[in-house]
Protein backbone atom coordinates (compact mmCIF):
# COMPACT_ATOMS: atom_id res chain seq x y z
CA UNK A 1 0.00 0.00 0.00
CA UNK A 2 1.40 3.34 -0.97
CA UNK A 3 2.35 5.87 1.60
CA UNK A 4 -0.33 8.82 3.39
CA UNK A 5 0.17 12.12 2.01
CA UNK A 6 0.60 12.82 5.68
CA UNK A 7 4.06 11.03 6.75
CA UNK A 8 2.74 11.62 10.55
CA UNK A 9 -0.10 9.36 9.71
CA UNK A 10 1.89 6.73 8.71
CA UNK A 11 4.31 7.19 11.98
CA UNK A 12 1.22 6.75 13.71
CA UNK A 13 0.24 3.70 11.86
CA UNK A 14 3.51 2.11 12.21
CA UNK A 15 3.92 2.96 15.68
CA UNK A 16 0.49 0.95 16.62
CA UNK A 17 1.63 -2.06 14.65
CA UNK A 18 5.39 -2.25 16.51
CA UNK A 19 2.78 -1.67 20.21
CA UNK A 20 1.46 -4.95 19.18
CA UNK A 21 4.38 -6.77 18.08
CA UNK A 22 5.54 -6.61 21.31
CA UNK A 23 2.61 -7.40 23.45
CA UNK A 24 2.33 -10.82 21.23
CA UNK A 25 5.93 -11.20 22.21
CA UNK A 26 4.96 -10.77 26.08
CA UNK A 27 2.05 -12.61 25.55
CA UNK A 28 3.76 -15.63 23.87
CA UNK A 29 6.93 -15.38 26.37
CA UNK A 30 4.67 -15.31 29.26
CA UNK A 31 2.46 -18.42 28.22
CA UNK A 32 5.32 -21.05 27.44
CA UNK A 33 7.00 -19.53 30.44
CA UNK A 34 3.69 -20.30 32.86
CA UNK A 35 3.47 -23.70 31.57
CA UNK A 36 7.11 -24.09 32.33
CA UNK A 37 6.39 -22.93 35.75
CA UNK A 38 4.27 -25.31 36.24
CA UNK A 39 5.69 -28.39 35.23
CA UNK A 40 8.87 -27.63 36.86
CA UNK A 41 7.29 -26.66 39.76
CA UNK A 42 9.57 -22.99 39.70
CA UNK A 43 7.98 -20.30 41.58
CA UNK A 44 10.73 -17.64 40.81
CA UNK A 45 9.56 -18.25 36.80
CA UNK A 46 5.71 -18.38 37.76
CA UNK A 47 6.65 -14.98 39.51
CA UNK A 48 8.40 -13.43 36.96
CA UNK A 49 5.31 -14.09 34.67
CA UNK A 50 2.81 -12.45 37.14
CA UNK A 51 4.95 -9.25 36.81
CA UNK A 52 5.71 -9.21 33.24
CA UNK A 53 1.53 -8.93 32.88
CA UNK A 54 1.84 -5.23 33.78
CA UNK A 55 4.05 -4.50 30.70
CA UNK A 56 0.94 -5.84 28.87
CA UNK A 57 -1.52 -4.21 30.51
CA UNK A 58 0.54 -0.68 29.95
CA UNK A 59 0.51 -1.79 26.47
CA UNK A 60 -2.81 -2.55 25.53
CA UNK A 61 -3.65 1.37 27.09
CA UNK A 62 -1.20 2.71 25.00
CA UNK A 63 -2.55 1.33 22.29
CA UNK A 64 -5.79 1.88 23.03
CA UNK A 65 -5.21 5.48 23.54
CA UNK A 66 -3.05 5.79 20.54
CA UNK A 67 -5.89 4.49 18.18
CA UNK A 68 -8.39 6.39 19.43
CA UNK A 69 -6.45 9.77 19.11
CA UNK A 70 -5.64 8.66 15.48
CA UNK A 71 -9.09 8.21 14.81
CA UNK A 72 -9.86 12.03 16.66
CA UNK A 73 -6.98 13.26 14.46
CA UNK A 74 -7.45 11.40 11.08
CA UNK A 75 -10.94 10.33 10.81
CA UNK A 76 -9.45 7.12 9.19
CA UNK A 77 -11.41 5.49 6.31
CA UNK A 78 -11.19 1.88 4.57
CA UNK A 79 -8.09 -0.13 5.43
CA UNK A 80 -6.64 2.47 7.80
CA UNK A 81 -9.87 2.58 9.77
CA UNK A 82 -10.12 -0.87 9.76
CA UNK A 83 -5.97 -1.51 10.78
CA UNK A 84 -7.09 0.83 14.08
CA UNK A 85 -10.16 -1.42 14.89
CA UNK A 86 -8.11 -4.26 14.38
CA UNK A 87 -5.12 -2.73 16.88
CA UNK A 88 -8.01 -1.99 19.52
CA UNK A 89 -9.36 -5.75 19.13
CA UNK A 90 -5.78 -7.84 18.77
CA UNK A 91 -4.50 -5.82 22.05
CA UNK A 92 -7.71 -6.54 23.86
CA UNK A 93 -7.04 -9.90 23.00
CA UNK A 94 -3.58 -10.04 23.68
CA UNK A 95 -4.16 -8.22 26.88
CA UNK A 96 -6.34 -11.08 28.13
CA UNK A 97 -3.96 -14.33 27.39
CA UNK A 98 -1.61 -12.40 29.50
CA UNK A 99 -4.26 -12.71 32.32
CA UNK A 100 -4.66 -16.14 32.03
CA UNK A 101 -0.68 -16.97 31.42
CA UNK A 102 -0.76 -14.73 34.80
CA UNK A 103 -3.29 -16.98 36.31
CA UNK A 104 -1.98 -20.98 35.20
CA UNK A 105 1.40 -18.63 37.01
CA UNK A 106 -0.08 -18.17 39.89
CA UNK A 107 -1.70 -21.67 40.29
CA UNK A 108 1.65 -22.58 39.43
CA UNK A 109 3.10 -20.98 42.78
CA UNK A 110 -0.18 -22.65 45.14
CA UNK A 111 0.60 -26.22 43.62
CA UNK A 112 4.06 -25.69 43.47
CA UNK A 113 4.54 -28.02 47.05
CA UNK A 114 2.17 -30.66 46.19
CA UNK A 115 3.44 -32.23 43.22
CA UNK A 116 1.18 -34.96 43.39
CA UNK A 117 0.36 -36.66 39.58
CA UNK A 118 3.62 -35.70 37.05
CA UNK A 119 1.48 -37.14 34.48
CA UNK A 120 -1.21 -35.15 34.51
CA UNK A 121 0.94 -32.55 33.83
CA UNK A 122 1.74 -34.34 30.88
CA UNK A 123 -1.47 -33.48 28.72
CA UNK A 124 -1.42 -29.74 29.39
CA UNK A 125 2.03 -29.11 28.29
CA UNK A 126 0.85 -30.32 25.21
CA UNK A 127 -1.96 -28.52 24.51
CA UNK A 128 -0.32 -25.61 26.20
CA UNK A 129 2.55 -26.08 22.97
CA UNK A 130 -0.22 -26.36 20.91
CA UNK A 131 -1.97 -23.07 21.85
CA UNK A 132 1.11 -21.80 21.88
CA UNK A 133 1.79 -22.29 18.57
CA UNK A 134 -1.81 -21.62 17.36
CA UNK A 135 -0.69 -17.78 19.90
CA UNK A 136 2.35 -17.47 17.15
CA UNK A 137 0.96 -18.58 14.02
CA UNK A 138 -2.21 -16.29 14.45
CA UNK A 139 0.61 -13.23 15.11
CA UNK A 140 2.59 -14.00 12.63
CA UNK A 141 -0.45 -13.91 10.41
CA UNK A 142 -1.26 -10.74 11.62
CA UNK A 143 2.12 -9.71 11.21
CA UNK A 144 2.10 -10.52 7.20
CA UNK A 145 -2.14 -9.79 6.51
CA UNK A 146 -2.28 -13.69 5.48
CA UNK A 147 -5.81 -14.22 5.44
CA UNK A 148 -5.19 -17.92 4.37
CA UNK A 149 -3.07 -18.62 7.73
CA UNK A 150 -5.61 -17.11 9.91
CA UNK A 151 -7.80 -18.91 8.40
CA UNK A 152 -5.94 -22.14 9.07
CA UNK A 153 -5.49 -20.73 12.74
CA UNK A 154 -9.36 -20.19 13.08
CA UNK A 155 -10.53 -23.79 12.01
CA UNK A 156 -7.67 -25.60 14.13
CA UNK A 157 -9.34 -24.52 17.72
CA UNK A 158 -11.25 -27.64 17.00
CA UNK A 159 -8.45 -29.13 18.10
CA UNK A 160 -7.56 -27.29 21.67
CA UNK A 161 -11.06 -27.87 22.20
CA UNK A 162 -10.83 -31.91 21.85
CA UNK A 163 -7.81 -32.15 23.74
CA UNK A 164 -9.24 -30.40 26.80
CA UNK A 165 -11.86 -32.67 26.76
CA UNK A 166 -9.58 -35.39 27.28
CA UNK A 167 -7.60 -33.78 29.89
CA UNK A 168 -10.47 -33.28 31.61
CA UNK A 169 -11.59 -36.57 31.53
CA UNK A 170 -7.45 -37.56 32.61
CA UNK A 171 -7.72 -35.25 35.66
CA UNK A 172 -11.33 -36.48 36.34
CA UNK A 173 -9.73 -40.31 36.67
CA UNK A 174 -6.95 -39.23 38.61
CA UNK A 175 -9.48 -37.82 41.10
CA UNK A 176 -11.79 -40.62 41.08
CA UNK A 177 -8.79 -42.78 41.95
CA UNK A 178 -7.50 -40.95 44.95
CA UNK A 179 -9.66 -38.30 46.51
CA UNK A 180 -6.11 -36.27 48.04
CA UNK A 181 -5.69 -35.81 44.32
CA UNK A 182 -8.65 -33.32 44.08
CA UNK A 183 -7.20 -30.08 44.60
CA UNK A 184 -3.95 -30.53 42.84
CA UNK A 185 -6.30 -31.63 39.87
CA UNK A 186 -8.69 -28.56 40.25
CA UNK A 187 -6.20 -26.15 39.89
CA UNK A 188 -4.51 -28.48 36.56
CA UNK A 189 -8.64 -28.11 35.66
CA UNK A 190 -8.46 -24.59 35.38
CA UNK A 191 -5.32 -24.25 33.72
CA UNK A 192 -6.37 -26.46 31.04
CA UNK A 193 -9.59 -24.50 30.81
CA UNK A 194 -7.09 -20.91 30.97
CA UNK A 195 -5.22 -22.74 27.94
CA UNK A 196 -8.93 -23.37 26.11
CA UNK A 197 -9.34 -20.18 26.46
CA UNK A 198 -6.19 -18.81 24.76
CA UNK A 199 -7.32 -20.37 21.87
CA UNK A 200 -10.44 -18.80 22.00
CA UNK A 201 -8.33 -15.20 22.13
CA UNK A 202 -6.20 -16.39 19.52
CA UNK A 203 -9.70 -17.46 17.22
CA UNK A 204 -10.38 -14.29 17.78
CA UNK A 205 -7.44 -12.39 16.32
CA UNK A 206 -7.95 -14.84 13.50
CA UNK A 207 -11.12 -13.30 12.70
CA UNK A 208 -9.53 -10.00 13.19
CA UNK A 209 -6.86 -10.44 10.91
CA UNK A 210 -9.86 -12.11 8.10
CA UNK A 211 -11.31 -8.51 8.63
CA UNK A 212 -8.24 -6.43 8.89
CA UNK A 213 -7.68 -7.56 5.21
CA UNK A 214 -10.66 -8.64 3.78
CA UNK A 215 -13.16 -5.73 5.32
CA UNK A 216 -15.36 -8.62 5.98
CA UNK A 217 -16.10 -11.36 8.62
CA UNK A 218 -16.07 -15.09 9.06
CA UNK A 219 -18.95 -16.94 9.29
CA UNK A 220 -20.21 -17.04 12.88
CA UNK A 221 -19.70 -20.67 13.78
CA UNK A 222 -16.47 -22.80 13.92
CA UNK A 223 -15.91 -26.15 13.57
CA UNK A 224 -16.53 -28.12 16.55
CA UNK A 225 -13.84 -31.34 17.00
CA UNK A 226 -16.40 -33.85 18.25
CA UNK A 227 -20.17 -32.34 18.45
CA UNK A 228 -21.76 -34.09 20.95
CA UNK A 229 -18.80 -35.42 22.86
CA UNK A 230 -19.68 -34.51 26.81
CA UNK A 231 -17.63 -33.51 29.07
CA UNK A 232 -19.14 -36.04 31.41
CA UNK A 233 -18.62 -39.20 29.61
CA UNK A 234 -16.24 -40.70 32.31
CA UNK A 235 -19.10 -41.01 34.37
CA UNK A 236 -21.15 -42.50 31.73
CA UNK A 237 -18.35 -44.89 31.37
CA UNK A 238 -18.93 -45.93 35.17
CA UNK A 239 -22.91 -46.74 34.41
CA UNK A 240 -21.86 -49.14 31.50
CA UNK A 241 -22.44 -52.49 33.13
CA UNK B 1 -5.29 6.27 -16.66
CA UNK B 2 -4.16 4.16 -14.38
CA UNK B 3 -7.25 1.44 -13.57
CA UNK B 4 -8.27 -0.53 -16.35
CA UNK B 5 -10.99 -1.97 -14.37
CA UNK B 6 -14.59 -1.64 -14.86
CA UNK B 7 -15.96 0.43 -12.60
CA UNK B 8 -18.02 -1.74 -9.66
CA UNK B 9 -21.56 -0.74 -9.07
CA UNK B 10 -22.87 -2.97 -5.92
CA UNK B 11 -25.42 0.11 -4.86
CA UNK B 12 -28.18 -0.95 -6.09
CA UNK B 13 -29.47 -4.40 -5.89
CA UNK B 14 -31.59 -5.90 -8.70
CA UNK B 15 -35.17 -4.59 -9.41
CA UNK B 16 -38.03 -5.65 -11.68
CA UNK B 17 -38.15 -3.40 -14.22
CA UNK B 18 -41.17 -1.68 -13.34
CA UNK B 19 -39.74 -0.96 -10.11
CA UNK B 20 -36.38 0.05 -11.36
CA UNK B 21 -37.91 2.97 -13.12
CA UNK B 22 -39.60 4.32 -10.09
CA UNK B 23 -36.96 3.88 -8.27
CA UNK B 24 -34.07 5.39 -10.01
CA UNK B 25 -35.23 9.08 -10.23
CA UNK B 26 -32.30 10.24 -12.67
CA UNK B 27 -30.43 7.30 -15.05
CA UNK B 28 -27.13 9.07 -16.56
CA UNK B 29 -26.49 6.69 -19.73
CA UNK B 30 -22.92 6.56 -21.14
CA UNK B 31 -22.34 10.48 -20.48
CA UNK B 32 -19.88 12.37 -22.17
CA UNK B 33 -18.80 16.03 -21.88
CA UNK B 34 -17.25 18.10 -23.38
CA UNK B 35 -15.32 21.37 -22.99
CA UNK B 36 -14.27 22.15 -26.21
CA UNK B 37 -12.08 19.95 -27.31
CA UNK B 38 -11.14 18.61 -24.06
CA UNK B 39 -13.09 15.01 -22.70
CA UNK B 40 -14.44 15.80 -19.45
CA UNK B 41 -16.62 13.29 -18.49
CA UNK B 42 -15.71 9.60 -20.52
CA UNK B 43 -18.67 7.70 -20.55
CA UNK B 44 -20.31 7.56 -17.12
CA UNK B 45 -23.48 5.31 -16.29
CA UNK B 46 -25.05 5.59 -12.91
CA UNK B 47 -28.54 6.09 -11.01
CA UNK B 48 -29.73 8.30 -8.70
CA UNK B 49 -32.27 6.99 -6.44
CA UNK B 50 -35.49 8.60 -5.35
CA UNK B 51 -35.34 9.85 -1.56
CA UNK B 52 -31.86 8.74 -1.38
CA UNK B 53 -28.51 11.39 -1.35
CA UNK B 54 -25.99 10.22 -3.31
CA UNK B 55 -22.58 11.62 -2.97
CA UNK B 56 -19.80 12.17 -5.54
CA UNK B 57 -16.11 12.53 -4.36
CA UNK B 58 -13.01 12.70 -6.06
CA UNK B 59 -10.05 14.86 -6.38
CA UNK B 60 -10.14 18.23 -8.47
CA UNK B 61 -10.88 18.06 -12.04
CA UNK B 62 -12.20 14.30 -11.76
CA UNK B 63 -15.65 15.73 -13.13
CA UNK B 64 -17.89 15.49 -10.79
CA UNK B 65 -19.05 18.86 -10.80
CA UNK B 66 -19.16 18.83 -14.19
CA UNK B 67 -21.54 15.77 -13.77
CA UNK B 68 -23.76 17.68 -11.76
CA UNK B 69 -23.71 20.72 -14.04
CA UNK B 70 -25.01 18.46 -16.47
CA UNK B 71 -27.86 17.09 -14.74
CA UNK B 72 -29.52 20.35 -14.87
CA UNK B 73 -27.78 21.43 -17.89
CA UNK B 74 -26.04 24.57 -16.33
CA UNK B 75 -23.33 24.47 -19.00
CA UNK B 76 -26.18 25.60 -21.47
CA UNK B 77 -25.21 28.91 -20.12
CA UNK B 78 -21.83 28.46 -21.76
CA UNK B 79 -20.52 28.54 -24.90
CA UNK B 80 -18.37 25.34 -26.75
CA UNK B 81 -19.35 22.97 -24.18
CA UNK B 82 -21.29 20.43 -24.69
CA UNK B 83 -22.75 16.50 -23.72
CA UNK B 84 -23.36 12.95 -25.33
CA UNK B 85 -25.22 10.09 -24.14
CA UNK B 86 -28.59 10.25 -22.24
CA UNK B 87 -29.71 11.62 -18.71
CA UNK B 88 -33.23 10.45 -17.97
CA UNK B 89 -35.45 12.14 -15.56
CA UNK B 90 -38.18 9.65 -14.65
CA UNK B 91 -37.28 7.64 -18.08
CA UNK B 92 -37.38 11.46 -20.42
CA UNK B 93 -34.31 12.19 -21.63
CA UNK B 94 -33.09 15.55 -20.68
CA UNK B 95 -30.03 16.49 -22.76
CA UNK B 96 -32.93 16.48 -25.69
CA UNK B 97 -32.37 19.94 -27.21
CA UNK B 98 -36.17 20.16 -26.93
CA UNK B 99 -36.04 20.45 -23.01
CA UNK B 100 -37.60 23.54 -21.18
CA UNK B 101 -34.86 24.39 -19.62
CA UNK B 102 -36.45 26.94 -17.17
CA UNK B 103 -39.13 24.22 -16.16
CA UNK B 104 -36.01 21.18 -15.74
CA UNK B 105 -34.35 23.68 -13.34
CA UNK B 106 -37.16 23.73 -11.37
CA UNK B 107 -37.51 20.24 -11.14
CA UNK B 108 -33.76 20.06 -11.00
CA UNK B 109 -32.80 22.62 -8.25
CA UNK B 110 -29.40 23.18 -7.31
CA UNK B 111 -26.73 24.70 -4.86
CA UNK B 112 -23.67 26.21 -4.77
CA UNK B 113 -20.26 25.83 -3.42
CA UNK B 114 -20.40 30.30 -2.48
CA UNK B 115 -23.94 31.24 -0.87
CA UNK B 116 -25.63 32.87 -3.71
CA UNK B 117 -28.30 34.92 -1.87
CA UNK B 118 -30.24 37.46 -4.90
CA UNK B 119 -29.58 41.52 -3.46
CA UNK B 120 -32.85 41.77 -1.76
CA UNK B 121 -34.89 40.66 0.83
CA UNK B 122 -34.78 37.32 2.74
CA UNK B 123 -38.61 36.97 1.99
CA UNK B 124 -38.11 38.40 -2.12
CA UNK B 125 -34.93 35.85 -2.30
CA UNK B 126 -37.58 32.74 -1.76
CA UNK B 127 -40.31 34.21 -3.29
CA UNK B 128 -38.81 35.50 -6.90
CA UNK B 129 -38.77 32.05 -7.64
CA UNK B 130 -41.88 31.18 -6.87
CA UNK B 131 -43.55 34.04 -9.04
CA UNK B 132 -41.85 33.29 -11.12
CA UNK B 133 -42.82 29.91 -12.31
CA UNK B 134 -46.50 30.14 -10.95
CA UNK B 135 -49.19 32.49 -10.05
CA UNK B 136 -49.81 32.39 -6.36
CA UNK B 137 -51.79 34.75 -4.38
CA UNK B 138 -50.06 36.74 -1.69
CA UNK B 139 -51.47 34.99 1.47
CA UNK B 140 -50.38 31.43 -0.49
CA UNK B 141 -46.94 33.42 -1.48
CA UNK B 142 -46.43 33.95 2.23
CA UNK B 143 -47.45 30.43 3.20
CA UNK B 144 -45.04 28.94 0.62
CA UNK B 145 -41.71 31.19 1.82
CA UNK B 146 -42.63 30.38 5.12
CA UNK B 147 -42.99 26.56 4.41
CA UNK B 148 -39.44 26.43 2.41
CA UNK B 149 -37.78 28.54 5.48
CA UNK B 150 -38.90 25.89 7.56
CA UNK B 151 -37.91 23.48 5.24
CA UNK B 152 -34.38 24.41 5.72
CA UNK B 153 -34.81 24.95 8.90
CA UNK B 154 -33.75 28.98 8.94
CA UNK B 155 -37.33 30.03 10.34
CA UNK B 156 -36.67 30.78 13.51
CA UNK B 157 -33.75 32.57 12.82
CA UNK B 158 -35.39 35.05 10.61
CA UNK B 159 -38.86 35.02 10.84
CA UNK B 160 -38.91 38.51 12.41
CA UNK B 161 -36.86 40.33 9.92
CA UNK B 162 -37.99 38.25 6.44
CA UNK B 163 -37.64 42.26 4.89
CA UNK B 164 -33.79 42.37 5.91
CA UNK B 165 -31.40 41.69 2.77
CA UNK B 166 -30.66 37.87 2.10
CA UNK B 167 -26.92 39.51 2.19
CA UNK B 168 -26.95 40.45 5.67
CA UNK B 169 -27.30 36.89 6.93
CA UNK B 170 -23.99 35.09 7.68
CA UNK B 171 -22.86 32.94 5.57
CA UNK B 172 -24.21 29.54 7.03
CA UNK B 173 -27.64 31.39 6.96
CA UNK B 174 -27.14 32.66 3.11
CA UNK B 175 -26.37 28.76 2.39
CA UNK B 176 -29.56 27.81 4.06
CA UNK B 177 -31.26 30.40 2.29
CA UNK B 178 -30.37 29.38 -1.05
CA UNK B 179 -31.56 25.87 0.01
CA UNK B 180 -34.87 26.96 0.89
CA UNK B 181 -34.65 29.03 -2.28
CA UNK B 182 -34.34 25.73 -3.97
CA UNK B 183 -36.95 24.00 -1.86
CA UNK B 184 -39.72 26.85 -2.79
CA UNK B 185 -39.90 25.92 -6.15
CA UNK B 186 -40.88 21.85 -5.10
CA UNK B 187 -37.97 20.61 -7.11
CA UNK B 188 -37.86 16.41 -7.65
CA UNK B 189 -34.34 16.69 -7.46
CA UNK B 190 -31.67 18.95 -5.18
CA UNK B 191 -28.08 19.14 -6.90
CA UNK B 192 -25.59 20.38 -4.23
CA UNK B 193 -22.21 21.30 -5.03
CA UNK B 194 -20.22 21.54 -2.32
CA UNK B 195 -22.52 23.23 0.29
CA UNK B 196 -20.70 23.31 3.10
CA UNK B 197 -17.47 24.63 2.02
CA UNK B 198 -17.25 27.78 3.06
CA UNK B 199 -18.96 27.18 6.34
CA UNK B 200 -18.26 27.03 9.64
CA UNK B 201 -18.52 23.61 11.87
CA UNK B 202 -21.81 24.68 13.11
CA UNK B 203 -23.32 25.80 9.78
CA UNK B 204 -21.88 22.55 7.95
CA UNK B 205 -23.69 20.56 10.52
CA UNK B 206 -26.79 22.67 10.30
CA UNK B 207 -26.80 22.05 6.43
CA UNK B 208 -25.77 18.27 7.35
CA UNK B 209 -29.14 18.22 9.19
CA UNK B 210 -30.68 19.52 6.30
CA UNK B 211 -29.82 17.22 3.99
CA UNK B 212 -31.48 14.77 5.92
CA UNK B 213 -34.42 15.88 6.53
CA UNK B 214 -35.16 16.94 2.99
CA UNK B 215 -34.21 13.79 1.66
CA UNK B 216 -37.23 12.34 2.60
CA UNK B 217 -39.28 14.07 -0.19
CA UNK B 218 -36.21 14.78 -2.93
CA UNK B 219 -33.75 13.06 -4.33
CA UNK B 220 -30.43 14.80 -3.38
CA UNK B 221 -26.73 14.75 -4.89
CA UNK B 222 -23.86 16.40 -3.44
CA UNK B 223 -20.60 17.06 -4.93
CA UNK B 224 -17.96 17.08 -1.63
CA UNK B 225 -14.74 17.22 -0.64
CA UNK B 226 -14.94 16.59 3.11
CA UNK B 227 -14.98 12.05 2.47
CA UNK B 228 -16.34 12.31 6.31
CA UNK B 229 -19.43 14.59 4.74
CA UNK B 230 -20.58 12.03 2.44
CA UNK B 231 -19.37 9.30 4.96
CA UNK B 232 -22.27 10.99 6.86
CA UNK B 233 -24.84 12.57 4.55
CA UNK B 234 -25.02 9.91 1.60
CA UNK B 235 -26.68 6.62 1.17
CA UNK B 236 -24.55 6.27 -2.12
CA UNK B 237 -21.07 7.43 -3.27
CA UNK B 238 -19.34 8.00 -6.29
CA UNK B 239 -16.05 7.88 -6.66
CA UNK B 240 -14.65 9.49 -9.29
CA UNK B 241 -11.15 10.16 -11.18
CA UNK B 242 -10.18 11.24 -14.38
CA UNK B 243 -13.20 11.67 -15.82
CA UNK B 244 -14.55 8.45 -15.03
CA UNK B 245 -16.83 6.78 -12.81
CA UNK B 246 -14.00 4.64 -10.62
CA UNK B 247 -16.67 3.03 -8.18
CA UNK B 248 -20.01 3.54 -7.20
CA UNK B 249 -21.66 1.62 -4.37
CA UNK B 250 -23.34 1.97 -0.79
CA UNK B 251 -21.45 4.97 1.20
CA UNK B 252 -20.87 2.00 3.97
CA UNK B 253 -18.94 0.02 1.50
CA UNK B 254 -16.84 2.44 -0.19
CA UNK B 255 -16.11 3.90 3.32
CA UNK B 256 -14.99 0.87 4.91
CA UNK B 257 -13.87 -1.74 2.42
CA UNK B 258 -13.98 -0.23 -1.10
CA UNK B 259 -13.06 -2.85 -4.09
CA UNK B 260 -11.22 -0.34 -6.36
CA UNK B 261 -7.41 0.43 -5.34
CA UNK B 262 -8.11 4.13 -6.57
CA UNK B 263 -10.68 4.57 -4.06
CA UNK B 264 -9.12 2.91 -1.58
CA UNK B 265 -6.03 4.96 -1.81
CA UNK B 266 -8.08 8.28 -2.24
CA UNK B 267 -10.46 7.62 0.79
CA UNK B 268 -7.43 6.83 2.65
CA UNK B 269 -5.38 10.19 1.80
CA UNK B 270 -2.77 7.84 -0.19
CA UNK B 271 -3.31 9.75 -3.07
CA UNK B 272 -0.84 11.16 -5.95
Amino acid sequence: MAQHTVTSYDQELESLGRKIAEMGGIAEKMLSDAMDALSGLDVDLAQSVVISDGRLDLLQRDVEAASIMTIARRQPMAVDLREIVAAIRVSGDLERVGDLAKNIAKRAILIAGEQRVPRAVIGLRHMNELAANQLKDVLDAYAERDVERAQAVWTRDAELDALENSIFRDLLTHMMEDPRNISFCTHLLFCSKNIERVGDHTTNIAETVFYLVTGGTMPLDRPKARPGASLAAPVEAQDEP
Amino acid sequence: MTHDAEPVTTAAPPRPAADQDRANKIAVRDLKFFYGDTLALKGVSLNLEANKVTAFIGPSGCGKSTLLRVLNRMYDLYPRQRAEGQVLLDGENILDPKTDLNLLRARIGMVFQKPTPFPMSIYDNIAFGIKLYEKVSKSELDGRVETALKGSALWPEVKDKLGASGLSLSGGQQQRLCIARTVALKPDVILLDEPCSALDPISTARVEELIDELKGQYTIAIVTHNMQQAARCSDYTAFMYLGELVEFADTHHIFTSPTQKQTQQYITGRFG
